[in-house]
């Protein structure tokens, strides 16, 4: 199918970009590297008046650390974060999640704002977003806020974000100290969207302790999740005496919003996410450890 | 909707045109360039029939609108072989290894290997099999495709080195 008729906007700054945002109203949505928008508009699933495109708009993309943040603009896109040195260094989950996001071609146009901003709780920009505590600057005409990745996701393809605002740029934490990481998904076929996943940051203190916990769950709510109880538990336990198996399970507790789908029912979806969280638990701690 | 006019260069030839803001890069190649070697497929990002380089980056022509190309240098599978015909040593590489039967997907595999060898000249056969995840074929189950990557990819020092 195609998209039906729009008119189209191409602003070279923000604050145009929001004056448009602001004028043209409800029937008006933001552009960034078209991935999901797209087919979502081919597909007519969403049917807009006007496209504001912000890919011209150069203050928008880059990665640059500042103090213990990692900033990322709105339209740098996947293929960037994917080899950028600072990504690499600063915040790995991010990094490492990246080859997990469509495939290349979708990477070479897909942006990390445009991701955050879909929402799309099978995505994994959101969930790293989400576990690492990231911080969203939003841009409307009555200035800039910024709003945690907590209260950022309200639902599926759904955010607090009001009609005439904009996501600017993601801060992600950078976390330091003995600090491991690791990603796992579960998908049919590389690059498509995941039946489950698991994104865990790990921090261990002198004596071995958990001292921070992180893990974000993909596909198994109609937001991305976090494993709450899981995290709670891990804290002040040496990580060699936790059951990665057990904490899987513990991290599935509390989701009352996992789907069902022809690519599989809730139940099973537990199952898998308990094991990706388990998965990518392993790696973290092996990796804070130093093993 | 008002159409507005865009300037790229397509395989090398530049073009001034009057897009409607909803033409995709695709459509705009096969209908309005008549560069129908660009395949349609799913025409919602899946099947990657329609991969063409944009300023040098293998993309979805169906999930770029034309008028987003406005200033762009576009490659399609048209401007691959050497003006005598010659075929390119990925185009080469997929007859000699039986790479496609029906060859409706294969001007998006042949993009797509393109743009992958450029980056990455000594591939692994798993980062081979990854970097074609996002190309589907239903003829061939692959493996003739597999082989004419490697194929393309031990052809190249040869032709770095002249």
């Amino acid at each position: 199918m195609k998209p039906s008729a729009f008119a189209y906007h191409r602003p070279g700054s923000v604050d145009e970009a929001i004056g448009l945002l602001h004028d043209l109203g409800d029937g008006a949505k933001v552009l960034a590297g078209g991935q999901s928008l797209i087919p979502m508009l081919a597909l007519r699933l969403a049917v807009f008046d006007d496209l504001i495109d912000i890919g011209g708009i150069p203050e928008l993309s880059g990665v640059q650390r500042r103090g213990d943040l990692l900033r990322v603009g709105a339209t740098t896109t996947e293929a960037a974060v994917e080899t950028d040195p600072d990504v690499l260094a600063c915040c790995p989950l991010l990094a490492r999640c990246t080859p997990y996001v469509g495939h290349f071609q979708i990477r070479n146009r897909g942006t990390v704002g445009g991701s955050i901003a879909h929402a799309d709780p099978a995505a994994e920009y959101p969930a790293v977003a989400l576990a690492l505590d990231a911080t969203l600057e939003l841009a409307s005409p009555s200035g800039t806020r910024t709003v945690g990745a907590r209260d950022f996701f309200d639902g599926l393809w759904s955010t607090t974000m009001a009609a005439d605002e904009m996501l600017v740029a993601t801060s992600f934490p950078i976390w330091s100290g003995r600090c491991g990481f690791g990603f796992e998904e579960f998908a049919r076929r590389h690059g498509d969207f995941a039946i489950a996943g698991a994104a865990v940051a790990v921090e261990l203190d002198d004596d071995d302790r958990v001292r921070r916990a992180a893990i974000g769950l993909i596909g198994l709510g109609s937001t991305p999740e976090r494993g709450t109880a899981a995290e709670a538990e891990a804290v002040g336990t040496r990580g060699g005496e936790i059951d990665a198996k057990a904490l899987g399970a513990l991290a599935m507790g509390g989701l009352s919003a996992v789907p069902t789908d022809l690519h599989g029912s809730a139940e099973f979806r537990l199952r898998i996410g308990a094991t990706m969280v388990a998965r990518a638990w392993t790696t973290a701690i092996s990796e804070a450890t130093g093993d | 909707m008002t159409e507005l006019p865009i300037e790229l260069r397509i395989n090398g030839q530049v073009r001034h045109a009057q897009v409607e803001p909803r033409i995709t890069l695709a459509d705009f190649l096969r209908d309005t360039c008549r560069l129908t070697g660009t395949h349609l497929g799913c025409e919602h990002g899946v099947c990657g029939a329609c991969t063409v380089l944009l300023d040098g980056a293998a993309v979805r022509a169906c999930l770029v609108l034309a008028v987003q190309a406005d200033g762009a240098e576009v490659t399609t599978i048209e401007g691959l072989a050497a003006p005598d015909g010659e075929l390119s040593p990925v185009q080469a590489a997929f007859r000699d290894c039986h790479g496609l039967q029906c060859g409706f997907c294969t001007p998006g595999f042949v993009m797509s290997v393109t743009a992958f060898l450029r980056d990455h000249p000594k591939p692994t056969d798993p980062q081979i099999r990854e970097a074609l995840s996002g190309n589907l074929c239903r003829c061939t189950g692959y493996q003739g495709i597999v082989r004419a990557v490697h194929q393309a990819a031990d052809a190249q020092p040869a032709r770095e080195q002249t």
